[in-house]
């Protein structure tokens, strides 16, 4: 029962995530049919789970909900921001709801809930043309047989009766059928309640053949028989008489029952699901297939354009249009359901991340293979070796792009932030979302959600200015909050751009020195003092709002970011705007990494990272042994010599052979002195374990291809480490 | 290891079942140890170990294992013995760690792994409260082998993975922390 609880929870969430979509979409196009038959298909679909389920209070609050729903399809009620308001409101209850039932078994909700859900209703209901929602659940569920007799206005049917028309032709005498025959055999099957003989074609009595049939039936039949079986009766008089056998009332209900039922698995003609539910006969549907393909004939022999067979089979009075539309919808819903299910494979995460797991097992064994060809000089294998490992290759990056997904739900997401906070700050604020379509791995997805909350709530609160600001500042009263997503290099770029207030460094500055974190003459970059918005207790905002503004934050952001191997950087200009980029890879799982060797050990750094390499030999570059900082080419820069900071043990006196490899994190540009270059080669990360949590500069380990353990460096922390180390040797 | 047990203390185990337990006893630093045989995962021999740097002396470094990254913990450096020589007869002794919902494998390196054997109960005493130079919450009882104490470790204290990388944090600070009176971010 728990697991079904889960899947509803989980299809639940994914529903209510697209109604909530759609909802947001009919904010700018109220009229579009695709977002009302979202909204419409999640509560839809939600009661019918929960219906299942036996969630009875989710079945209470979406039946309403979907009823106004239909109104709205139906035209009864247009679409305005209030209705839009009260909408989202529901399916945040909803959403409430299904966590009431994820975390208590009790059947009853509680009263706050229960409460709230009323409310909604009322006010959902309640609006302009409303009638209480009782009525309008009943005006529903009897528009199916209201609808059927307007459809069929002059065939005045009574109650639960077929109605059977039999029209011979001329020479069915001659063919010799006796129309009475049939009438008599159709008796064993039910009770003829009525017959009506009418005479058709017969102008003067004195016109008439003797041996011409003009006899027109109309039988009122009651029985329990199905269409099919009424029909066998005229089986033998299908040729020299047209037949026409309409359900009664209660049959047609139950067609719509059936088509209800249908499963909506696989794709079916119109016709196949109509016989499939009894509405309609094989014979029947031939006739009308004939019928299609003799109207198109003439005239237009390539259009193409044949008349839907639906409504072929309406005109022939085979089946009511009521089953023939209830029986299209069922196709349209078959069809979305087949285009999404063949699209898409739902897949445990964890075999997928069983799968990578293997994937990098590979890679590995295949570097360890490439490693015995070389050391043995295997010549003739070594192109079977080069091809297995380009097709690991492949089987790699194919693999990990199972784990990727777009970043454009997650930015959608913020749709509903960006209309909720602007309406709570009452402020006018656009959000822009472009580069949507940029893959990245669902685990970054996942963990990227609440540092970017955090970065757009922000951009919200303190970026954008209230609309009277912006007008006397001469800008836009809306406010445009921008997120763009590209790829760059191995990475994925993300940015979150206003067009607000922006940040004044000296304000920043001025509050770091007041909290000490820095000194009133340590010169600072323009860049250096936007990084300090990142430090812990900076906030430059005085007053504490119910969204931001208590300074902690900006450095949880940085450090999740951080986490995830990311970078984050701020730029910002007052009274024109902020922009945060953050600095992403693609994948936690597989980097391609640059191996150094330091004293005996192999290190790893992320390629990505890596700007260029430069030999001892080369006069290119010079060490500032005091002062801690390299001289390349005339640019300066930090440096962390490898050996030294690892205390790994050797001899010092032993002259190295020392290469400088440059290394680069958003803009900031360091370098580290190694012993051994070893070249490019693709890096499986594992993950280093609890006992390494605490551990600053390692960012995690691979496997070598010759078995041993290399770790990865986390070029970032150990600068921040060095610097640490070495300001405090400074000031001793 | 299984044929260390005879066939006798096996049909021992089993019929005095729950008063006497198997153990797995070792040399670390010189002295011998126990653990319970319930808690080993596996012995290996020492194969090549990448050192972690920035970590206290007592993490040995990480081994392979079958492709998962695993630490290994030098036993006799833990119990404050001193760093051990790797020689022929060193080895791992793998140990499953948990914390909080999460296991970790952790290697021991010990000097020698001697062979299992059968404690009763009636064989295991408290822990002394002095007379050893080790941490008593390391200590789990004493354990009387002939005229012999063995003692048996308490591993979840030994390789709490929260002491060991605890002190990974104040070893890879040690020169931070200093700074953090004139760098209040740190």
């Amino acid at each position: 029962m728990n697991e079904a609880k889960q899947t509803f929870a989980q299809e639940s969430e994914e529903l209510l995530q697209e109604m909530e979509d759609a909802l947001l979409s009919m904010e700018e196009a109220p009229d579009d049919e695709e977002n009302l038959n979202s909204v419409f298909r999640a509560m839809h679909t939600i009661k019918g789970a929960a219906g299942i389920f036996g969630f009875d209070y989710i079945v209470a609050f979406t039946h309403p909900v979907e009823t106004e729903m239909d109104r709205v399809r139906g035209g009864e009620r247009t679409v305005d921001s209030d209705l839009i308001a009260v909408l989202l409101n529901c399916k945040d209850h909803t959403a409430a709801l299904v966590d009431q039932v994820l975390s208590s078994d009790d059947p009853t909700l509680p009263d706050d809930l229960q409460q709230q859900g009323d409310e909604l209703l009322a006010q959902l209901t309640g609006g302009a043309n409303q009638s209480p929602a009782g009525d309008v659940i009943e005006t529903t569920t009897e528009l199916t047989p209201e609808g059927a007799t307007e459809a069929l206005p002059t065939e005045a049917l009574p109650n639960d009766n077929w109605l059977i028309s039999l029209k011979f032709k001329q020479d069915a005498l001659r063919n010799g059928l006796d129309p009475l025959s049939f009438i008599r055999y159709l008796g064993t099957l039910g009770t003829i309640v009525d017959v009506i003989t009418l005479l058709q074609d017969l102008q003067e009595m004195s016109a008439m053949d003797a041996e011409s049939c003009y006899l027109e039936f109309r039988i009122v039949f009651n029985s329990d028989a199905d269409k099919t079986a009424i029909e066998n009766v005229f089986e033998f008089a299908q040729d020299d008489c047209d037949i026409r056998i309409l359900p009664p009332h209660s049959k047609q209900q139950h067609y719509l029952e059936l088509l209800n039922e249908l499963p909506e698995t696989e794709l079916q003609k119109l016709g196949d699901i109509l016989i499939q539910v009894g509405a309609l006969t094989r014979t029947e549907l031939e006739a009308g297939l004939k019928e299609q393909i003799e109207r198109a004939a003439p005239g237009t022999d390539d259009t193409g354009e044949h008349k839907p067979i639906g409504e072929i089979l309406v005109e022939q009075q085979a089946v009511e249009k009521q089953v023939v539309e209830g029986a299209l919808k069922k196709q349209e819903k078959s069809r979305s359901r087949a285009a999404q299910e063949s699209r898409t494979i739902r897949v445990d995460s964890g075999k997928l991340g069983q799968l990578i797991n293997l994937v990098g097992e590979l890679v590995i064994s295949g570097a360890a293979m490439k490693v015995m060809v070389e050391r043995h000089g295997l010549t003739d294998v070594e192109e079977v070796a080069s091809t297995v490992e380009h097709l690991i290759e492949l089987i790699r990056d194919n693999a990990l792009q199972l784990r990727m997904v777009q970043i454009g739900d997650t930015f959608s997401r913020f749709r509903r932030v960006v209309r909720d906070v602007s309406k709570d700050l009452s402020k006018e604020i656009e959000l822009r979302i472009t580069g949507g379509e940029s893959e990245l791995d669902k685990t970054v997805v996942e963990k990227i959600n609440d540092p970017l909350t955090h970065l757009v709530r922000n951009s919200l609160d303190h970026g954008i200015e209230r609309p009277e600001v912006r007008k006397e500042l001469g800008k836009p009263t809306k406010g445009t909050v921008s997120l763009n997503a590209y790829h760059d290099s191995g990475h994925i770029v993300i940015e979150i751009k206003d067009d607000g207030a922006g940040l004044d460094p000296e304000k920043i500055r001025a509050k770091a020195e007041a909290i000490g974190m820095v000194k009133p003459n340590q010169v600072l970059s323009r860049q250096e003092i936007f990084r300090l918005a990142f430090e812990p207790g900076l906030s430059t905002k005085t007053e504490a709002s119910k969204l931001s503004g208590r300074g902690v934050g900006m450095d949880v952001v940085k450090r999740n970011i951080e986490s995830l191997r990311g970078t984050v950087e701020l730029d910002s200009e007052l009274g024109v705007g902020t922009t945060v980029t953050i600095h992403l890879p693609l994948t936690l799982a597989i980097i391609d990494g640059f191996l150094v060797g330091a004293q005996g050990e192999t290190y790893i750094v992320p390629l990505s990272m890596v700007e260029e390499c430069v030999e001892m030999e080369s006069q290119e570059w010079s060490v500032d042994d005091e002062r801690q900082y390299v001289n390349l080419r005339g640019e300066v820069m930090p440096y962390i010599h490898l050996s030294d900071f690892f205390g790994t043990p050797g001899n010092p006196d032993e002259k190295r052979r020392e290469s400088l490899v440059v290394v680069r994190f958003g803009r900031t540009k360091a370098g580290l002195l190694v012993d051994e270059l070893h070249g490019e080669q693709q890096t499986v990360i594992k993950p280093m374990g609890k006992v390494f949590q605490n551990l600053k500069g390692i960012s995690g380990a691979t496997v070598l291809g010759s078995g041993d353990i290399a770790l990865i460096l986390d070029i970032q922390g150990l600068i921040n480490l060095a610097n640490r180390q070495h300001s405090a040797i400074v000031r001793h | 290891m299984g044929d260390l047990i005879t066939q006798d203390s096996e049909q021992e185990a089993l019929t005095e079942a729950g008063e006497t337990t198997q153990y797995l006893t070792f040399l670390a630093g010189a002295e011998r140890f126990a653990i319970g045989i319930l808690d080993v995962k596996e012995l290996i021999e020492v194969s090549t170990m990448t050192q972690v740097p920035m970590t206290p002396d007592f993490i040995r470094g990480v081994i392979n294992l079958r492709g998962s990254v695993v630490p290994v913990v030098d036993l006799s450096s833990r119990l404050g013995r001193g760093t051990s020589e790797l020689t022929k007869r060193s080895c791992i002794v793998l140990v499953e760690i948990s914390l909080e919902d999460e296991s970790q494998t952790i290697g021991m390196l010990v000097d020698e792994v001697n062979q299992i054997l059968e404690i009763s109960q009636t064989h295991i005493q408290p822990p002394p409260n002095f007379g050893t130079d080790i941490r008593t919450d390391f200590i789990k009882a004493m354990g009387r082998v002939d005229d012999e104490f063995i003692i048996l470790l308490n591993i979840n204290h030994v390789l709490s993975i929260e002491e060991l990388s605890a002190l990974g944090e104040l070893r890879s600070s040690v020169p931070a922390s200093s700074a953090e009176d004139t760098q209040p971010e740190e």
